[in-house]
């Protein structure tokens, strides 16, 4: 199949563009290697099918950027067809710096100019003719957003694409087109694809090229030798750059003409007056923050709760009950959950019921293995694809860039760039598009660093955890208030995210925080099929994961809890259980289905017997004697979903305690666990902070692996449960005895200093080196 | 002469230089930061850093470190 290449600026309008072209045929991947989109996707309305691929969205062929690399190295490689070049008409200056790049390539070229609707509603007009001709080859006027103009671009880029082209420069009058000459017909003469491109990158010292070209160098730093401009000296790259500009806007007054050159206040600057206000931009950022947390798991939608009777819509005794609302009205991410849950409720019913005539383990192994593991995952999808909507409308009309530009400032006292707030904070919703989002980010050690430190921004599925535990540490101990010390934890979480960070951008992660030089692009109202494909394709790569990496963990993880070594299968009928003994399983009364109350026989508790001593710097270890293996069991559980963490903690009290508890918030299983194992205060805030900061679920992990750079999972995991076991034993040591606060004081003091004196003395050193 | 990370806002200024190493230099010249060329500074974030430009038509944000590495030269009004 023929292919086309489609290349062009960033918000010139490219994705739209591309998925009108391509509509569902579209599919969406990684570069190999990088985390960098890769799209193509199926153009059916010439004779032939032609294969579109979209090459991520770039300002120049420089060989500095992953994006750059890429698409040159996509056209030289693959050698498209034809190169589509989307120019943004309303931007034409800079839109055209990377046309003229690309112009010294030998493929066929045709220039889409984009939005012109724009141009002419604002009274400027561009001379379509004269841009044809300047830069000598054909240009459509298109609108990517009306669908106008397609048809014809694609007829036309049909018809070049047949017949070869010679690559032109713009550089003709340069001083160094005498240079640039002599290299273009060395090159040619060796028989190399593309010479004009290669010829100058060549003269611009490109890092991707100088390496294959040693002979030609001598001929360029020859002429450098004589060479001298004022302004430039005889630094090539600079000048060529340079040239380009001049080119374009030495002719860029016959092309574009404008009505007046006064600025004029647009609907866009208005907007960003408030967002970006030198008082007002940071409150405001805050408020549309909470708001999309608010629409996405409150369960007070916009406060309504007081306002209204007790058990409005909880419409009690339907389908329905607690779905919608319980005496305030849900928000609709967490509508959404209750619909699907009832929904999956629904069909594990039915299969079970299916299955009723089979031997119970292969009910139980379907239903409660398989279809529980997979659903619990599924169960995130409706606040994880809400919370990735609400973010794509914020990336996609433009103010995302601008929540970059207030806090930057802030971020790089941590060595990260502003463009990694966002990230982090959706980290509190869900890790699995916080982690996604870290593609914003260009430097690939500070992503890594943003995606380690993420898991530690406590998400919902781990609240359940942190009120289940302290509500039982106020009931049992009458300690303080839960809410505080929920909250703390949350504190921690962060605490340990900026230390980290911290430590990484100085230690492993070293490097200089990227250049911050981005465009603002105009705010423009997000279009709703570009966010809907956008969602598609997360969906179809959520979907993907939890029936590979994830299904199998989990049923790995159900198998080992459900099945003793030898090979017996533990778990029990609980309509029989009850009726064995009403008063010891007096909690069962009404409960269908397989329980498993024999858990401290499986698999799982001999691993969790196993590991039990790695953990009693933790106070959760071997300090509990024979039934300490219970927490680290559930923390094994937890890895399916942090939610885990407690109803594991609920079916072992029934191991340990010799009943089965199962209540609503979770805290009755604490208290319960805390008398079994007679664990202390401290440690019960370690288990916590452990379960905060340890190895996150099997989604997360899997993103994890699907985004970060190549070679950095191993470690990510290790530094996961390094930083866990650090955390929680301080937190134990400390809390168990006080007094080691100083011995811990001066530990972290000679940390730092030792660190700080390496970093110098290292710099020191390639200082002198060069 | 003055460096376009001590200008004030509301000032236009045409680039004389751009200084900084490789990378960083190129990066500011594919942006369209090349002698010459004018540029007013439009606007500074809430906490002063970084900068918001308007040149070539377009809105530009850059850091002061790296505006620091642009020289200019003030002009009175609009070219």
């Amino acid at each position: 199949m023929r292919q086309f290449a489609l290349i062009g600026n960033p918000n010139s309008g490219k994705t739209t563009l591309f998925n009108a072209l391509t509509g569902s045929t579209a599919h969406v991947g990684n570069w190999p290697g990088v985390t960098v989109d890769k799209k193509d996707g199926i153009y059916k309305k010439l004779d032939e099918l032609i294969s579109i691929v979209d090459l991520p969205g770039i300002y120049s062929l420089s060989p500095y950027t992953p994006e750059e690399i890429i698409s040159r190295n996509f056209i030289l490689d693959e050698k498209p067809d034809c190169i589509i070049n989307i120019v943004d008409a309303t931007n034409l200056e800079r839109n055209l710096y990377l046309t003229t790049q690309l112009l010294e390539l030998d493929v066929p070229i045709v220039i889409a100019l984009n939005m012109m609707d724009a141009v002419t509603k604002s009274g400027d007009k561009i001379n379509l003719k004269e841009l044809e001709k300047k830069m000598n080859v054909p240009v459509v006027e298109i609108s990517a957003l009306k669908n106008q103009g397609i048809k014809e671009l694609m007829e036309i880029a049909n018809e070049i694409s047949k017949s070869p082209r010679k690559g032109q420069t713009v550089l003709r009058k340069s001083a160094l087109y005498h240079l640039v000459d002599d290299v273009n017909v060395v090159l040619k003469r060796k028989n190399i694809e593309n010479p004009l491109f290669h010829a100058v990158k060549l003269i611009e010292f490109d890092e991707l090229e100088v390496k294959n070209h040693q002979d030609v160098l001598e001929t360029i730093n020859e002429f450098k030798k004589s060479f001298n401009d004022k302004i430039f000296d005889n630094d090539f790259e600079a000048l060529i750059a340079n040239e380009r500009y001049v080119y374009i806007t030495n002719n860029f007054s016959s092309i574009l003409i404008k009505k007046d050159k006064e600025i004029k206040l647009t609907s866009s600057d208005k907007i960003d007056r408030v967002l970006t206000h030198k008082i007002w931009g940071i409150p405001v950022f805050l408020v549309i923050l909470f708001l999309v947390f608010h629409m996405t798991f409150s369960t007070n939608f916009l406060f309504l709760g007081r306002l209204l009777p007790d058990g409005f819509l909880s419409l009690q005794g339907t389908t329905f009950e607690g779905i919608f609302g319980d005496g305030s009205i849900y928000s609709p991410g967490v509508i959404l959950t209750n619909l699907l849950e009832l929904f999956l409720d629904t069909i594990s019913n039915l299969i079970r019921n299916w299955l009723s005539n089979t031997p119970s383990w292969i009910s139980a192994f379907i239903v409660d293995g398989v279809l529980a593991g997979l659903f619990a995952v599924l169960g995130f999808l409706p606040q994880i694809l809400l919370l990735f909507l609400f973010f794509s409308i914020l990336e996609d009309s433009g103010y995302m860039a601008r929540v970059a530009f207030i806090l930057d400032r802030i971020l790089r006292k941590f060595g990260l760039s502003g463009r990694a707030f966002m990230p982090m904070i959706m980290g509190f919703g869900c890790s699995v598009p916080a982690m996604i989002n870290t593609r914003t980010l260009s430097d690939n050690n500070e992503r890594t660093a943003t995606i380690r430190i993420i898991p530690f921004f406590s998400c919902g599925a781990k609240l359940p955890i942190l009120t289940a535990i302290a509500g039982g540490l106020v009931q049992f101990f009458n300690v303080g208030n839960a809410d505080i010390i929920t909250y703390s934890m949350y504190l921690i979480g962060m605490i340990t995210a900026i230390v980290t960070i911290i430590l990484m951008r100085n230690t492993t992660m070293r490097g200089k925080i990227s250049p911050f030089i981005m465009e603002l692009p105009n705010y423009h109202m997000p279009r709703f099929s570009n966010l809907m494909l956008h969602l598609w394709d997360k969906l179809k790569h959520f979907i993907q994961k939890a029936f590979t990496i994830i299904l199998v963990s989990t049923i790995a993880i159900w198998f080992l809890s459900s099945f003793s070594w030898k090979f017996e299968f533990l778990l029990e009928d609980a309509t029989m259980l009850f009726n064995s003994d009403p008063i010891k399983y007096a909690s069962l009364e009404g409960v269908t289905g397989l329980v498993n109350f024999r858990m401290n026989e499986s698999i799982i508790a001999s691993v969790g017997k196993l590991i039990q001593p790695l953990f009693t710097p933790l106070g959760f270890g071997s300090q509990l004697t024979k039934v300490g293996w219970v927490f680290a069991v559930a923390t094994l559980t937890g890895l399916i979903a942090k939610e885990n963490v407690i109803s594991t903690l609920g079916v072992l009290t029934a191991c340990i305690a010799g009943t089965y508890i199962a209540s609503e918030d979770g805290v009755l299983e604490v208290v319960t666990m805390i008398q079994a194992t007679g664990i202390t205060k401290a440690a019960l805030i370690s288990f916590m902070v452990f379960n905060l900061t340890t190895i996150p679920c099997f989604a997360t992990v899997a993103t994890a692996k699907a985004e970060l750079p190549k070679g950095k999972f191993i470690t990510t995991l290790i530094f996961w449960l390094i930083t866990s076991f650090i955390v929680s034993s301080m937190i134990y040591v400390i809390g168990s005895w006080w007094w080691t606060s100083f011995i811990f004081l001066v530990v972290i003091i000679t940390i730092i200093v030792s660190i700080s004196f390496y970093n110098k003395a290292r710099d020191n050193k390639q200082l002198i080196g060069e | 002469m003055k460096k376009l990370s001590e200008c004030q806002i509301g000032n236009f200024a045409i680039v004389q230089k751009v200084e900084g190493e490789r990378k960083i230099r190129r990066r500011l010249f594919d942006m369209g930061i090349t002698p010459s060329v004018q540029v007013y500074l439009r606007k500074k974030a809430p906490l002063g850093d970084p900068i918001e430009i308007t040149i070539r038509g377009y809105e530009l944000t850059l850091r002061k470190d790296e505006a620091e590495l642009v020289i200019v030269e003030l002009k009175e009004k609009e070219l």
